[in-house]
């Protein structure tokens, strides 16, 4: 099994990489970055969606796969669970992480709110990936009010 | 990237294995081989084809767990693939004063039996003191 430590490495390197080469250094350049990111991390979801699950799982429900979610996958990336997770029962699921690992190296507080995004970016898609190759098709976003505290929410989209 | 990884990560290998000074490039290619990649990857190559000088020698990975699901499509046959790990070599290295140049000979995802990554010490980086300092 390879290092947890890596994986930090290699995510800080990423982000570091595509925001090094916007040639457009404007909002425009940023989003192109960030749905880079987000594809990366939505074909790595969909391959772990796909490898994770032990049994052949009978999710019973929508809740039981974002508890696989904030579990499973959860635990495989980062090392340990979603710290809590709320609903409103109609579709759309808050996961809150109070020591998101991605974040927790950079600061405690507001400090680098606004560098926050491109760090979440990824995980975003993670999310999004693992849902989608499980059936669900989502809309997955994030949002900081204070590092390292991160929430990500999954809105289910209705087809 | 893999450079930039690499001075990062020898910051934290470091501080985690607890290893002293490495007196030789002997010695360097054991820490490499027995220590950090088992720390990291949880494999420990094999060194050999050691050149006479004693400053080229070779890492054999039977398994690189990072081509563990990995095919190369026919568009990018001779992509390296993880090449990252060159980097990180040199990276890391250049950080301990070593120039190094590493790169892969053999890669089973191009249907070699085995992969394998020759290092060549170049030389050693002396610390630029600033100027006017003695």
């Amino acid at each position: 099994m390879a290092d947890p430590a890596l994986f930090e490495f290699l995510h800080t390197e990423m982000v570091a990489e595509l925001w090094a080469h916007h040639s457009d250094p404007g909002p425009g350049g940023q989003k192109m970055s960030l749905c880079v990111l987000e594809g990366m991390g939505f074909r790595v979801g969909q391959a772990l969606g796909e490898r994770l699950p032990q049994e052949t799982l009978a999710f019973r429900e929508e809740l039981d796969i974002l508890k696989f979610l904030c579990k499973d996958l959860w635990v495989a990336v980062f090392q340990k669970q979603m710290d809590s997770l709320r609903t409103n029962h109609q579709g759309t699921y808050v996961l809150q992480d109070n020591s998101f690992p991605l974040l927790i190296r950079m600061a405690s507080g507001l400090q680098y709110l606004e560098e926050a995004p491109k760090f979440l970016a990824f995980t975003c898609g993670l999310l999004r990936g693992a849902l989608c190759i499980l059936g669900i098709k989502s809309l997955v976003t994030a949002s900081v009010a204070s590092l390292p505290t991160c929430k990500f929410q999954v809105v289910i989209q209705k087809t | 990237m893999g450079y930039n990884i690499g001075v990062r990560l020898i910051e934290d290998f470091l501080a985690r294995s607890n290893v002293g000074r490495c007196h030789d490039f002997r010695e360097t290619a054991d820490v490499i081989a027995k220590v950090a990649f088992k720390m990291y990857l949880g494999i420990t190559p094999s060194i050999t084809n050691w050149s006479p000088a004693g400053d080229e020698f070779s890492l054999i990975l039977e398994n690189n767990p990072l081509v563990d699901f990995v095919e190369l499509p026919d568009n990018h046959s001779s992509l390296i693939y993880s090449n990252l790990l060159c980097g990180v070599l040199r990276g890391a290295l250049e950080m301990v004063q070593m120039a190094v140049e590493a790169k892969f000979v053999q890669d089973t995802l191009k249907g070699d039996g085995v992969t394998e990554i020759r290092m060549r010490f170049i030389r050693r980086i002396e610390d630029n003191l600033p100027a006017g300092e003695e």
